[in-house]
């Protein structure tokens, strides 16, 4: 039956091709896919911790095609950002995260929903993974009223349920993450906090104070830097005497993390967050990772590296090549079916950034909006002092 | 409704002010009215809160064990624990960061900065984190935080620990600023900031906290709020307006009654909200006494005054006054220690006197 089903949809296949018409692969029960696989994933460096996550992760195929997905997306949209702003729609400060989806992807695959994350600038991949979608993350970008803030926040300002943006401040989101993570606890609901910086960010004098303060109130909070060796311009080596940042918790458990591999991210998270939940207070991860683009958009990032050795991650350490290698070899999914969430991704895209792009911006009217939360409306002075304006929660 | 007059030695220990009472007529015969000082007042206020609400809770540097360090918070960790009166370490911008977190996850916190000097060192999440948060996020994100805390001079702590920081915060959109003067003010004030779903800064005075105030039953209900953004007339009077907020208030009504043995009324308005001021109250008066002095004890450039003084300027009440306003701060300079020097610092009650003499050309 198996046999005549496959043979079936070959043709059915062939023939799409031929007319160009779609054809739904959904494949779950009677394709030949693998409906799992395990593989090997690099051993994590400890501080402080008896044991790592384990050497080998265990994938399905459905995981596989949703971080696929999830990944692609991430990647397709941070690249269609690029273009919106060259073409001068997106303006301000835009810092994108190609290269660095397998963290968000498998830190999200670590945790639920119904805990928290909070993180810098470099947003949008995060927006996406904790509920955002693609339309209004990139009509925050086009700053119009569709946007995830209305077009009020921008590019560094996005926030969904449980997530608390997208900070501008470097650093200054941690000791807020920590906050969520006490909130967590005082509460009781059993969740905890993800809390992100960046290797720049790890200097930052807050950043210890809040290790001090998580570790001594034992607050359910993973702190994770995305190491991705460049603080804008600024090598590692040249901003911080240690760049084991693994260990910069000190008296924090912590362990290092292959940041390109979706599946190491993920597993280290699901220790993480099981150290957490547990009660034994906060963990730090760090995750090796390397972001394509420069800094920010106005940063075209070969300054201070050389385009060798962006050339040489993307090719050796992509992490969508990684999983897609990883499933394609082990029989999870097919070329055509990856390639079709590709036409369905860039479909998606390209709708977004249609909408982002027509929907208009936002009204005037909600110019001096939103000071207060549960509040009457209340005047707000103009430019001058003839002009009031109106202001409501 | 009886008036009260609070009698302030200035520059002296507040601890041996005199309360003296005047009464326009009889009170109602079963009002109760009881002495609390601005410290209780506080106390009190902050007790009954986190009893009503669970999720407000108290972190800071020595609230908990020592009961604070100007003991505001005495007895709140012995009757609520570890978990609701937090110490902190000496990490403002750690604390002060960890508790606008919290307020977004649902919590209600109260984050005392033991003065606001030290808030300096956390500014960025005051200003940044909580009050830009509902703003940037569209309404997705509110905060609802209290940052509270002696604010401006103190007596012979000098320069770093003297500052006023009303202007500072009073500049930012998306805070609520608050100045409270008597204990009536600290606990209606400080209920409805830690009621309030928005940061709201909450400006203490040290000197003010030991300094007691009569409490009619109606102000000791656990439900007594005053409202953030109105002012209070606490003298009437027609021949000059005075407008300011905190301790100063009591040097204005000194001066008052020095001034109206020479047949001079004051009119005092205590402001007891900066931001969002009460521009209203202060035009309505100034369009009665027609002239205009405010006084302050932070510094004068860019100051509270210099708001008022631009908004009249701007305003209705304009065409009425008769004399141009002017302000009355803090010497524009770094705190002294020597206690002549720091006396000299800051206005006195001659110098709301001589000021306003000025402006009535007697």
């Amino acid at each position: 039956m198996r046999k005549m089903l496959t043979i079936i949809s070959n043709i059915l296949r062939g023939s799409a091709s031929r007319n160009g018409a779609r054809v739904v692969v959904s494949a779950r029960t009677y394709a030949d896919f693998t409906p799992q696989a395990t593989f090997d994933i690099k051993k994590c460096d400890l501080h402080k911790l008896e044991e790592g996550p384990p050497l080998q992760a265990v994938l399905s195929r459905e995981e596989g095609l949703q971080y696929y997905r999830t990944m692609q997306t991430m990647r397709r949209m941070e690249l269609k950002a690029d273009q919106l702003y060259k073409q001068k729609i997106i303006r301000g400060f835009c810092h994108l995260y190609d290269g660095q989806e397998a963290c968000a992807v498998g830190i999200e695959a670590g945790i639920n929903l119904s805990d928290h994350l909070i993180t810098a600038y470099r947003a949008h991949g995060y927006t996406l993974t904790r509920g955002g979608t693609v339309r209004e993350i990139m009509a925050e970008l086009t700053g119009r009223r569709g946007g995830i803030a209305k077009g009020k926040g921008g590019s560094m300002h996005m926030y969904t349920k449980h997530f608390y943006g997208g900070n501008g401040i470097v650093g200054a989101q941690v000791p807020l993450g920590a906050g969520v993570a006490l909130a967590c606890k005082y509460l009781g609901k059993n969740e905890l906090c993800v809390c992100l910086y960046g290797d720049g960010a790890a200097n930052q004098g807050q950043i210890f104070e809040t290790y001090n303060m998580a570790s001594l109130w034992k607050l359910p909070c993973i702190f994770i830097c995305e190491n991705n060796k460049y603080g804008m311009g600024t090598s590692v080596e040249r901003a911080a005497a240690s760049t084991d940042y693994y260990k910069r918790g000190d008296f924090i458990p912590g362990l290092r993390v292959d940041g390109m591999d979706v599946l190491c991210v993920r597993e280290a998270t699901k220790l993480a967050a099981e150290h957490c939940r547990s009660g034994k207070g906060p963990i730090l991860m760090e995750l090796q990772t390397y972001r394509y683009h420069g800094h920010s958009m106005s940063d075209p990032g070969v300054s201070y590296r050389t385009r060798d050795e962006i050339q040489e991650v993307r090719s050796k350490s992509d992490p969508i090549s990684m999983l897609k290698d990883r499933m394609l070899s082990n029989n999870m999914a097919s070329v055509e079916e990856l390639k079709e969430i590709d036409v369905e991704v860039r479909k998606e895209i390209e709708d977004a950034a249609q909408f982002a792009t027509t929907d208009p911006e936002p009204p005037l009217d909600d110019l001096c909006n939103h000071i207060f939360y549960n509040d009457p409306p209340m005047e707000v002075r103009g430019t001058n002092p003839w002009t009031k304006l109106k202001s409501v929660s | 409704m009886a008036s009260l007059r609070c009698f302030l030695r200035s520059g002296k220990n507040a601890v041996t002010a005199v309360l003296r009472r005047e009464f326009h007529g009889t009170p109602p015969a079963a009002v109760q009215y009881i002495g609390v000082t601005v410290r209780d007042a506080l106390n009190q206020a902050m007790d009954e809160e986190l009893e009503r609400d669970e999720r407000v809770f108290l972190l800071g540097e020595e609230v908990a064990q020592y009961d604070g360090a100007y003991k505001v918070s005495r007895g709140l960790w012995k009757k609520y624990g570890d978990k609701r009166i937090i110490d902190t370490p000496i990490t403002e911008m750690g604390f002060a960061g960890i508790a606008v977190g919290a307020a977004m996850a649902g919590l209600r916190p109260i984050c005392e900065f033991m003065t606001f000097n030290f808030s300096m060192q956390a500014i960025d999440q005051v200003i940044n984190s909580a009050a830009k948060t509902y703003y940037m996020s569209a309404g997705l994100q509110s905060v609802p935080i209290v940052f509270r805390g002696p604010n401006g001079s103190s007596a012979g702590v000098a320069a770093q620990h003297s500052q006023c920081f009303a202007a500072w915060y009073g500049h930012c959109p998306g805070l609520k600023v608050v100045s409270p003067w008597s204990a009536e003010d600290a606990r209606g004030l400080l209920k409805s900031a830690i009621r309030d779903d928005n940061p709201v800064v909450f400006l203490e005075n040290e000197l003010m906290y030991g300094v007691p105030f009569e409490m009619s039953e109606e102000v000791q209900s656990k439900d007594f709020l005053i409202p953030i953004g109105k002012a209070k007339i606490e003298r009437q009077g027609n021949h000059i307006t005075l407008v300011s907020h905190s301790r100063m208030i009591s040097l204005c009504l000194d001066a008052a009654a020095v001034l109206a043995k020479e047949g001079i009324e004051c009119e005092v308005i205590n402001m007891r909200t900066i931001r969002p001021l009460d521009a209203e109250a202060i035009e309505t008066s100034i369009m009665k006494t027609n002239h205009l002095v405010t006084v302050e004890g932070g510094w004068p450039q860019f100051g509270i005054g210099a708001e008022i003084l631009a908004r009249i300027m701007e305003g209705p009440a304009f065409n009425y006054l008769d004399a141009p306003a002017v302000r009355v701060t803090g010497v524009d300079i770094p705190m002294p220690y020597a206690k002549n020097l720091e006396d000299n610092s800051i206005p006195q009650i001659k110098d709301i006197i001589f000021s306003v003499k000025k402006t009535l050309n007697v």
